[in-house]
């Protein structure tokens, strides 16, 4: 069996979408776009959803992201070419849903440990640091995907006067319930770990806990608003939160 | 009472693992698992275990166990000598390890995992589905972290203590290691095609369960090595800006944002992962669809081997 590389598009040229990308024997992958955006997020949701709803016999698991969904399968009971088909057809069909995750209030002890990076990011800016926390807490953002780290949640939706590039050298550690920023995106850290993103507080709550019922906190299409609490807050709800009796709320679905 | 294994001494990067954690990775948790699934089955059938029960897992050096039971132990991965009670024991096989006795496993020749199984398997709590370690975020395993000297585990009930010993020969596949070209394949020209499968790359000492990195020569995405991140998959070979491939493997991170150039095919996923660091390999692109028949023909050599498996002659229970 001889392989031929798929000749590539030219530099200018257009993909068409969505289209199937093979990722390996056991996995393949629907691609909407190769940018972030929030349609072909959509899109990549709703057939998520789709399958959950209407499961096709051989897949074992889905990989909702930005811009694409991977599904992995077993080739014993379903080939690549024929779950492509499928997975065309669906996406081809099916309308994509509109938002239909819930929208949950985390609050935010902003500064803290991650002061140093909210004056530099507010010097940078040529704000002060009230006004980065007010600008921060005053968009929605949406759960783009989850991934990298159990629970990891990459936000879209941050003010575009807050995209600020990554450090050029990473930390050791950052601690888990970190807001961050990173480029365009940001972030709530769910796992302890090096990071090179910028940080302006943290929230008590915690985005993955494996003895908790529910180990994860957030979910691809999940909306998302910041409060900002103070250091007393902050006390209260992380002793809620080692006592598991601390409740995200909810503002509507 | 529970039966207990006791870890006298430790090699490096030593874990408990199963066949993986999975339905997960949507959640960003890594499947994890045996870096060699064909080797941490047949360890575990060696010693009357079904295909999931959890095993010790270690990178080149070996160690000393010691159980309060008699058990049934078997090491698979490639060859090392190993002892129980000073007595020098075959790998590929089981052996009965007696109550208080102590079992040295060596150093791997010409291989990097290896496994040791134990009858009724290691019976620490499951997380999240698995018993697998996956030591960056400490998740499963014993305290999510490597296995070292003084820890102690559970084991389950095993059944009767026959040694086994393979019937069928379980041989593995020479030559270039399969690849299935994409997603990101067209990120990457002809002239860089051509190198990725002409010229030979080499495991570099940088690897772990985690990822391995090769060395040979750079690859340039004419496209950018930055893409919106996506879903890697167990056997991405991605290519970041210096142009040496990074294979991801076992507990390889859910997703990322370097181009993917192929995917290697799970059927050789393992003999890459074997590959002592420094020997050089050849890549050889395949379709998906050639693959997932070769997926399928290996999955039915590996249970033939189990099948066929016999009782161990050469060593009759005491």
């Amino acid at each position: 069996m001889q392989f031929r590389p798929r000749p590539g598009p030219a530099l200018t040229g257009e993909n068409a979408y969505p289209r199937i990308l093979r990722c390996g024997d056991r996995g393949i992958a629907i691609e909407f776009s190769d940018t972030v955006s929030e349609a072909a997020n959509l899109k990549v949701l709703s057939l998520d959803a789709s399958l959950a709803a209407n499961p096709v016999e051989g897949i074992l698991e889905t990989i909702p992201t930005y811009r694409s969904l991977t599904v992995i399968y077993d080739p014993k009971i379903l080939r690549g070419a024929a779950l492509g088909e499928a997975l065309m057809q669906r996406a081809m069909h099916d309308t994509a849903a509109s938002e239909t995750g819930r929208l949950l209030e985390f609050p935010v002890l902003y500064g803290g440990e991650h002061q140093a990076d909210l004056d530099e990011l507010a010097a940078l800016k040529n704000m002060s640091t009230a006004d980065v926390i007010a600008l921060h807490a005053s968009a929605e953002y949406r759960v783009y995907m989850i991934g990298f780290a159990p629970g990891f949640a990459y936000l879209g939706g941050l003010p575009d006067i807050l995209h600020t590039p990554r450090l050029a050298v990473p930390r050791q550690r950052i601690e888990a319930g970190a807001i961050g920023i990173g480029g365009r995106q940001s972030s709530i850290n769910s796992v302890p770990g090096p990071s090179g993103w910028r940080f302006l507080g943290r929230t008590p709550f915690k985005l993955f806990d494996p003895a908790r019922a529910e180990a994860f906190l957030l979910k691809a299409g999940d909306r998302i608003t910041f409060r900002s609490i103070d250091t007393e807050e902050a006390r209260d709800l992380d002793a809620q939160v080692a006592a598991g009796t601390a409740e995200l709320k909810e503002i509507a679905r | 009472m529970t039966a207990l294994l006791t870890i006298l001494r430790a090699g490096p990067l030593m874990s408990v693992q199963d066949d993986g954690r999975y339905g997960f990775r949507a959640r960003g948790v890594s499947t994890s698992g045996a870096m060699d699934r064909d080797a941490h089955a047949i360890a575990n059938a060696l010693v009357g275990n079904d295909a999931h029960a959890a095993a010790i897992e270690f990178a080149l050096t070996g160690s000393t166990f010691t159980a309060d039971r008699d058990t049934l132990i078997a090491v698979t991965g490639g060859s090392c000598q190993v002892e129980i009670a000073g007595r020098p024991v075959s790998t590929w096989e089981s052996h009965l390890l007696k109550a208080g006795e102590t079992l040295t496993v060596g150093t791997l020749r010409g291989a990097v995992w290896g496994y040791i199984a134990i009858s009724g398997g290691i019976a620490i709590p499951k997380m999240l589905g698995s018993r697998s370690t996956h030591l960056r975020t400490a998740v499963g395993g014993l305290h999510g972290k490597a296995l070292g000297p003084g820890d102690t585990l559970p084991l389950g009930d095993g059944e009767k203590l026959a040694p086994r010993t393979l019937g069928t020969p379980y041989l593995r596949r020479h030559g270039p290691i399969a690849v299935i070209p994409g997603p990101q394949d067209d990120y990457f020209d002809e002239n860089a095609w051509k190198m990725f499968l002409r010229q030979p790359y080499r495991a570099t000492a940088s690897r772990d369960r985690m990822a391995m990195v090769l060395d040979g020569p750079a690859l340039q995405a004419f496209k950018g090595h930055d893409i919106v991140s996506d879903a890697t998959v167990v056997g991405s070979i991605q290519i970041p800006g210096s142009g040496k491939p990074i294979v991801l493997t076992a507990d390889g991170q859910t997703t990322g944002g370097y181009p993917k150039i192929a995917t290697i095919a799970s059927f050789d996923l393992a003999r890459l992962a074997q590959l002592p660091t420094g020997q050089q390999f050849l890549f050889r692109a395949i379709s998906a669809d050639f693959a997932e028949e070769q997926a399928i023909h290996a999955e039915d050599r590996l249970a033939a081997v189990i099948a066929g498996l016999k009782r161990n002659e050469g060593c009759p229970p005491k």
